[in-house]
């Protein structure tokens, strides 16, 4: 049944052609050259070519070389032996475990019908209160990490995944550094997440086209585990590299860039992604937390600007803190209304005088007089920044609302803070001993 | 009129485009079906024509192209793509193809299936009331009679596409009748029947020309927005355009509009952008209650989804879904609002396809002929003389997100040629929560609005010269501005806190209708104009905050109440307690309306 081709009759790039018939478009086929077997995957077919994408690069193939068609396209197997398992972007083992090909599934399946979409409605605590009092994400949410390059956000991601109250992580690593595939190895390890986390792992000394597969692979596995009720948190990073894998792609391809060299889908391309996160009435949920490293720490870079385009929100990593200003949850009025009473309000007026107190530190630089209010200003930015900002804080979210009135208390008059009495007379510290 | 079915097969696959081979005639623009097999049965998957050359063909296919192969069959249809036309269209979902999606969800479950198209109006029956009778002659677009559509007189008309003048032969009596039944009959001049029904399609990229004269727009088209309605309008049957970066809030600017806007029906054409976005809608409109009718807003609200990750060649198509219906509504005398959001996502579509037929490629690689593509979807906003003398209109209003937020990209540059307003959103101003983050001296209006225009226009000054003063006072301080300077800061930056931002979570303030803008202008007018009794800035700033304080109060009490006098009152006591004179130039102004 299976056909076997064994005449290249060019090789360009990543890309193979052959003469065949019978092909459909996406099929599979296997490649096998004396550096061993890859996977390819029909780009293109036009008359009796048939042109694809060779997985594992077209370095090193010879024109002499053998494929053989699968006849079906990318499929993955979907079990729970996935779990606690390490594959690479085609889903090949990357830990010493089996292979696994029971229950395949397509992937890069058909998407959600907008009317079985609900409206989301339970927050996702971190521990982390930048995110859980300012900008709280949300089940379901796509959400990026907007980070230059030297900044933790691996780090961020891992302890997200830790105290995540999800059932399951999915970690998509994209031109991952070896080592921080190993920490983020180690840490969930560490951590005992390890057997509820499954792992896709793209190195950058990978072949890049498997970089493309990661983000498919790992967000068609997790809709099948929201399918069958379970909470998935899908970890992708980074996905500037997927972008830029794409980009190197669309090059030999001879694609017309748009935008920096950008082919003109990276749109549609991120957006079909992204948008896998869903909550399914009646079933589980897939929440995508992503990072972009923003090149040259610019936000209007091709690839953090047309994420921001999909994702609803994002938060900007700046100098090892999540930055209350440009970092936004759009989520984050679906769910901060049901916390705590002084939840919402405590958020504006803790970031109406941050805000202050980035004006007052401005005019001291510039060398204006100090107000006694200036002052105030001064210490409240310090603490907040010392205390609530810090990624090393590490509280829940009543403790963090809490602490937010103590470090009031610590610098302000109650009136000064511009809450609304009745929120004063009950929250406001020390009143209970009086 | 699909008598002649050709066919042809698939020579090649790229992405969304097939390629196929045909004998026989093939028509630009016609649709066809893919034929494909798959494990679940055989599945026809909707494509159009796109560009043909010798025996062979491209077609763009508005589905996911995975499993084509070379051979597979192409069956040609000879029709352009085409919604259909009826009763029943109000308060549906529909893909960009018109796909109904709640009936499909009911069909296929979570996922959009490929290749599953349901009929677009629901089989109901309607009370049918003819207004014709055996004997009468017509033309297209005359009624042959009306059914109530929820709150509306929907008229069933004669077909568009039948261009001849036709005599009535039969008529159905006054009754209910099934959408697709025969309700009556006519002759053309050559004495060929054709049996009506109360529905009919037409081609979706082919405006509707029923009418006999375009107009002028030149009522306003009320958005209870205060900053749009009194500073830059749109009118009933213009375009405007809403440029702004990502999180500026161009789309909940245009959910806000959707909900108040004083128009009859609103189409909203969700374009390439969020789902989530559409769910909020969808799961809201049918709680809310359009204030005009006491009814619920799904009532007027028809929903066109084609969300990012669905079909990207059916994201080109729903613009045109959203217009054609927008249009038929039009022709019963209707005033239709059509809010695309984003028509960015729409040229880039363009531009997908363009870059797979290998065409020439123009700024950052969208195709040649963007810019006339823009303005001939624009050009279907009107304002139109229907040949009953009724009056029908289509205002459009389009989102744009630039690359980068820089508006010198060709989206945003084609779009501002042709349309008749610009709303821009500003980061600074959505940074600074300052919603709705419209930037109002960037801005601009062709048409006329509710407000005096020499007195907006006053207001306008008082902005332009409170931010060179706020961008002075950054180098020199406050210490180094004149109190006469300060004080147009001042009430720069009041006109723009109490009236031009606005809280669209505020039961009262998130719309705010054309006589209450009118009112309270006019005291604001007079703030403006007023000329102060200050010894220091301290006094002037604490003045402003306290008529500041004292105006979002104001605004947030409910239109004519005891409450709303009583604070204006106090407003203007606070006013006269601190005026020494009034500005010349206003004072002439109030003259003169006097
Ligand atoms: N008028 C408003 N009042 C209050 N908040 C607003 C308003 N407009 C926007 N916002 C806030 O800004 C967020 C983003 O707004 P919106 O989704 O309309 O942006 P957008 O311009 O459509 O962005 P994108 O281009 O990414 O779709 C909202 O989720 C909300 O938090
Ligand atoms: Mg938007």
């Amino acid at each position: 049944m299976r056909k076997v081709y064994s005449k290249i009759e060019s090789i360009a790039g990543n890309v193979i052609t052959v003469s065949a018939d019978g092909i459909k478009y996406e099929d599979l086929a296997e490649v096998s050259s004396a550096h061993g077997r890859s996977l390819a995957q029909v780009i293109k077919l036009k008359d009796d070519k048939v042109a694809l994408q060779v997985f594992a690069g077209g370095r090193g193939i010879s024109t002499g070389d053998e494929v053989r068609f699968l006849g079906h396209p990318m499929r993955i197997s979907f079990s729970d032996n996935l779990l606690g398992r390490i594959f690479n972007g085609g889903g090949q083992p990357r830990d010493n475990g089996p292979a696994l090909t029971e229950n395949m599934i397509e992937i890069a399946g058909p998407s959600v019908n907008p009317a079985k979409r609900i409206i989301p409605r339970n927050m996702v605590r971190t521990g982390i209160p930048m995110i859980d009092v300012f900008n709280s994400l949300v089940e379901s949410q796509k959400l990026p990490i907007f980070s230059s390059s030297g900044e933790p956000y691996n780090e961020l991601l891992a302890r997200i995944a830790m105290q995540a109250e999800v059932d399951m992580i999915i970690l998509g690593g994209m031109g991952l550094k070896y080592d921080d595939y190993l920490f983020f190895k180690d840490t969930l390890e560490e951590g005992g997440a390890l057997s509820r986390t499954i792992f896709f792992v793209h190195t950058a000394s990978d072949p890049i086209v498997e970089c493309l597969l990661v983000p498919d692979v790992s967000l068609a596995v997790a809709e099948q585990f929201a399918l069958q009720g379970k909470k998935v948190l899908v970890l992708l990073t980074d996905m500037t590299n997927f972008a830029d894998a794409m980009k190197e792609i669309a090059i030999t391809m001879e694609q017309v860039p748009s935008n920096r060299g950008y082919p003109g889908d990276l749109y549609s391309q991120l957006a079909s992604r992204y948008e896998k996160a869903v909550d399914f009435e009646g079933a589980g949920s897939i929440t995508i937390l992503a990072v972009t490293t923003m090149p040259g720490d610019d936000v209007t870079h091709p690839v953090p600007d047309n994420t921001g385009y999909i994702t609803e929100g994002q938060f900007y990593l700046k100098n090892g803190r999540i930055e209350p200003f440009g970092s936004l949850s759009r989520l984050k009025q679906q769910v901060n209304k049901d916390t705590r009473e002084d939840h919402r309000a405590l958020m504006d007026g803790m970031i109406k005088l941050y805000a202050a107190y980035k004006e007052s530190m401005e005019k001291k630089s510039m060398g204006f007089r100090m107000s006694d209010w200036d002052t105030k200003l001064l210490k409240y930015g310090e603490i907040f920044e010392k205390e609530l900002m810090a990624l090393s804080v590490n509280i829940p979210l009543e403790k963090a609302l809490d602490k937010g009135w103590e470090i009031f208390a610590e610098c302000f008059m109650p009136e000064e803070t511009g809450m609304r009495t009745e929120l004063l007379k009950k929250f406001w510290p020390g009143k209970e001993e009086k | 009129m699909k008598d002649i079915i050709s066919t042809g097969k698939v020579v090649g696959v790229n992405g969304n485009m097939v390629t196929i081979e045909f004998d026989g005639e093939v028509l630009m623009n016609e649709v066809g079906y893919v034929k494909l097999n798959t494990p679940q049965g055989e599945k026809n998957l909707k494509s159009e024509v796109i560009r043909i050359n010798g025996n062979r063909a491209d077609l763009q296919v508005f589905e996911m192209t995975r499993g084509i192969g070379i051979g597979d069959v192409v069956e040609l249809t000879r029709n352009l793509l085409a919604v259909t036309l009826g009763p029943g269209l109000l308060g549906q979902i529909y893909d960009g193809l018109q796909n109904p999606l709640p009936q499909l969800a009911e069909q296929c479950g979570f996922f959009l299936d490929r290749g599953v198209y349901l009929d677009p109006l629901p089989a109901k029956e309607w009370d049918f009331t003819p207004v014709v009778k055996p004997g009468d002659t017509v033309t297209r677009g005359d009624s042959i009679g009306t059914v109530p559509e929820g709150i509306f007189t929907h008229r069933i008309m004669v077909p568009f596409n039948l261009l001849d003048t036709y005599k009535v032969k039969s008529v159905v009596p006054a009754g209910s009748y099934p959408v697709s039944g025969k309700i009556a009959e006519i002759e053309d001049s050559k004495g060929t029947v054709y049996p009506l029904t109360m529905r009919f399609q037409w081609p979706v990229k082919r405006a509707i020309d029923a009418y006999t004269e375009r107009l002028k727009p030149v009522d306003p088209m009320v958005t209870k927005v205060r900053l749009i309605d009194t500073f830059i309008p749109v009118a009933k049957g213009g375009t405007y355009c809403i440029p702004g970066p990502f999180g500026a809030g161009k789309t909940v600017l245009q959910q806000i509009t959707s909900r108040n806007a004083e128009v009859d029906i609103v189409i909203i054409a969700a374009c390439g952008e969020r789902a989530g976005e559409v769910v909020e809608t969808l799961k809201e409109f049918p709680e809310l209650t359009d204030p005009r009718t006491g009814k619920s807003l799904m009532e007027r609200t028809i929903i066109i989804c084609n969300t990012s990750s669905m079909p990207v060649a059916a994201r080109e198509a729903s613009v045109y879904t959203a217009a054609t219906l927008a249009e038929y509504y039009r022709q019963m005398g209707l005033d239709v609002l059509l809010l695309a959001d984003s028509t960015s996502r729409w040229a880039q579509a363009m531009r997908e396809m363009s870059g797979r037929l290998e065409e020439i490629p123009g700024e950052e690689a969208f195709p040649a002929y963007l810019e006339s593509v823009i303005a001939s979807f624009y050009e279907r906003a009107c304002l139109v003389r229907l040949k009953d003398g009724s009056t029908g209109s289509v205002t459009i209003g389009g989102t744009v997100s630039p690359a980068g937020g820089n508006f010198e990209e060709p989206v945003t540059q084609a779009t501002l040629k042709v349309v008749g307003a610009f709303h821009g959103l500003s980061r600074e101003r959505s940074d600074a929560r300052k919603y709705p983050a419209i930037h109002p001296l960037e801005s601009w209006s062709k048409y006329k609005g509710s407000v005096e225009f020499d007195k907006t226009e006053y207001a306008r000054r008082v902005l332009y010269k409170g931010n060179d003063v706020a961008q002075m006072m950054k180098v020199v301080g406050e210490e180094g501005t004149s109190l006469d300077d300060y004080i147009v800061y001042l009430k720069s930056d009041f006109l723009d806190s109490v009236y031009l931002q606005q809280n669209s979570f505020d039961p009262v303030d998130n719309s705010v209708s054309v006589e209450r803008q009118r009112h309270i202008f006019d005291v604001i007018f007079k703030i403006l104009a007023a000329i102060f009794d200050f010894q220091v800035k301290d006094d002037a700033r604490q003045y402003f905050n306290q008529l500041r304080q004292l105006f979002l109060d104001y605004n947030g009490s409910g239109w004519d109440t005891d409450e709303f006098t009583a604070k204006e009152k106090e407003l203007l006591d606070l006013l006269s307690s601190k005026q020494k004179d009034i500005d010349e130039t206003a004072a002439q102004m109030l003259e003169t309306t006097r």
